[in-house]
């Protein structure tokens, strides 16, 4: 910019302010329930001190034990599948020229995204009460197949992105190599691909750990997870229990998302 | 002996099959557990309500659809207009859009704020915008009931600035939920005007005010119309989720404030009318759809503009 300039060219009346003014109401109700969970007291409403109480009693709380495992297990479980599952459809899905029905498999791939979720949840709860009927079967199946589909979009979002900007002339050289169609894939191809396997992993992790719309509909009695378990304890009288857990689960996909943000950034 | 040309085409076509067989895993699952299922909830809208939820299975009528506008009096089967429905649907609405605009307003000038920083320090404010974006929905809006609770942070401090005597009742409201959508939604508007205004050539912004135009008329005859397409993709983000929105309401709004997620799982829960539900959900499908294609028509032909 010229020297000796005094008009701002890129300064809006009251922007700044408006934006600090926004980071801050950004921040303040997370804050806000930070600072409960670490209450004495047992109100929400009266601040009685600083203590770890609600912290103990959250971990001792055999429910929220039970529910925070079922979350783990069914993140990993779907998360596991929806990346298999998307690894396979980025691959055949990129890296090629326009064929008959690429584009319905990337409107088929990106459906979830379009629904609103509550849309999806009924349409899950009827089908899926059907076949518990017809089955008899009504364990954690339903929801993993649940989550693995919503994730699938998401894991396939930075492994397709990462394929993309991948360099073709090392498969070329391995292929001038002798190297089978196999070898080529898993001695080069995967290799390269793994930090888009790995964000897509968690990405998909932090969705299925974080839903609540369908895990509610689908779940069958005693399968609350997590976030189910928090949504029915707000409709009490809540205690800061309920903020302990909220600050565990908050910095556990804050970290998560934090370590997706430095795997997805590495250079090809 | 089979020519060259014949070879190639045989290769091709493998090389489609092998296409399929790779991405069919991912497209069974979404089948078998987001697609289909609506095909079958479709089915569900058409068929006689079962009398403690479910349906009767094959016997078909139009009540579901009937009764999402429409109400037959119990005394005198007269046909009258469901007013209980058609006002949660015009909240849904009305709510949505207020959400829009309110979050266009404050988002507009966060992200002009952060695009205009230095190239360093931008990446700290992004960073600053998606963390909450990636917080978990429900304690978001958790949080958010902290703030505006009776015994919330901004009732106490009115009350010690002295602005207020009594609390203000703010949960349960449409207010409430107003709040709670704001909060969530914000980085959904932030995120696509950032990218979009990241990109802005301010020579045009200084060819403006070399042609002695007010900061305004800068802001009103460039800028705005330089990141329309984000102002579009921002609005759009925002407007989608919140008419399908169902934690924030049920947290926030409670049994008196209910939006159209929340009549759907009446239906389903203590109205045990399946087929109504059903046909509720595809009504707020299609209004996402046709919100979805508003949106394609309008990037397209921004692409255009451009190409």
């Amino acid at each position: 910019m010229a020297s000796g300039r005094t008009f701002d060219l890129r300064s809006q009346p009251a922007f700044s302010f408006v934006a600090l003014f926004t980071f801050f109401m950004l921040y303040l109700p997370i804050a806000a329930l930070v600072m409960y969970a670490f209450n004495a007291g047992s109100s929400m409403a009266v601040w009685e001190g600083v203590s770890l109480r609600w912290f103990y009693e959250a971990a001792g709380n055999e429910r929220v034990q039970e529910a925070a495992l079922r979350s783990a297990v069914i993140a990993m479980f779907a998360a596991l599948t929806a990346t298999v599952a998307a690894t396979m459809a980025a691959i055949a899905t990129t890296r090629t020229r326009p064929y008959r029905g690429l584009t319905f498999k990337y409107a088929f791939i990106n459906q979830p995204l379009m629904v609103p979720e509550i849309v999806t949840a009924v349409a899950l709860l009827i089908v899926f009460s059907r076949i518990k009927v017809w089955t008899g079967y009504s364990g954690l199946g339903y929801l993993v197949a649940a989550h693995s589909a919503f994730c699938i979009p998401f894991a396939y979002l930075p492994i397709r992105a990462r394929l993309e900007n991948m360099d073709l002339s090392l498969e070329t050289a391995a292929a001038d190599l002798y190297a089978t169609k196999w070898q080529a894939f898993s001695h080069v191809t995967l290799p390269l691909l793994r930090p888009g396997i790995i964000a897509g992993f968690m990405l998909a992790f932090v969705i299925s750990l974080d839903d609540v719309v369908i895990t509610e509909f689908v779940k069958s009695g005693g399968q609350d997870t997590l976030p189910t378990y928090m949504l029915g304890q707000l409709r009490r009288e809540t205690t800061p229990e309920i903020n302990a857990i909220a600050v565990a689960f908050l910095l556990f996909s804050v970290v998560l998302v934090t370590a997706f943000f430095f795997v997805n950034r590495r250079k090809v | 002996m089979t020519s060259a040309a014949e070879i190639v085409t045989q290769v091709e076509r493998d090389d489609v099959r092998a296409r399929w067989l790779l991405s069919a895993p991912a497209l069974l699952i979404i089948f078998f557990a987001a697609i289909g299922p609506l095909f079958v909830m479709l089915a569900y809208s058409v068929m006689v309500k079962g009398d403690y939820g479910d349906v009767r299975f094959g016997e078909l009528s139009l009540d579901g659809w009937f009764s999402v506008l429409f109400q037959r009096d119990i005394f005198d089967d007269t046909i009258g207009l469901a007013d209980a429905h058609l006002s949660i649907f015009w909240r849904s609405v009305k709510l949505s859009l207020i959400t829009t605009l309110v979050t266009l307003a404050l988002g507009f000038p966060t992200a002009y704020f952060i695009a205009t920083r230095p190239p360093h320090t931008r990446e700290v404010w992004v960073f600053l915008v998606t963390i909450p974006f990636w917080t978990n929905l429900l304690i978001r809006t958790f949080a958010m009931q902290e703030v505006i609770r009776n015994e919330g942070i901004l009732n106490t401090l009115m009350i010690r600035l002295g602005v207020i005597d009594q609390p203000i009742q703010l949960m349960y409201t449409d207010a409430a939920i107003l709040f709670g959508m704001v909060y969530v939604y914000l980085p959904l508007m932030v995120l696509p005007l950032y990218a979009s205004m990241e990109k802005l050539d301010f020579r045009l912004v200084e060819a403006g005010y070399d042609l002695y135009a007010t900061r305004l008329r800068v802001l009103w005859r460039i800028i705005i119309p330089l990141v329309r397409p984000g102002i579009v993709a921002g609005s759009i983000l925002v407007f989608i989720p919140s008419l399908g929105a169902y934690v924030i309401p049920r947290v926030l709004g409670g049994g008196k404030s209910m939006m159209l997620g929340n009549l759907i799982e009446l239906q389903f829960g203590a109205g045990r009318n399946w087929p109504l539900g059903a046909a509720i959900s595809i009504t707020l499908m299609a209004m996402v759809m046709l919100a979805l294609l508003v949106y394609v028509r309008n990037a397209a032909r921004s692409g255009a503009q451009h190409g």
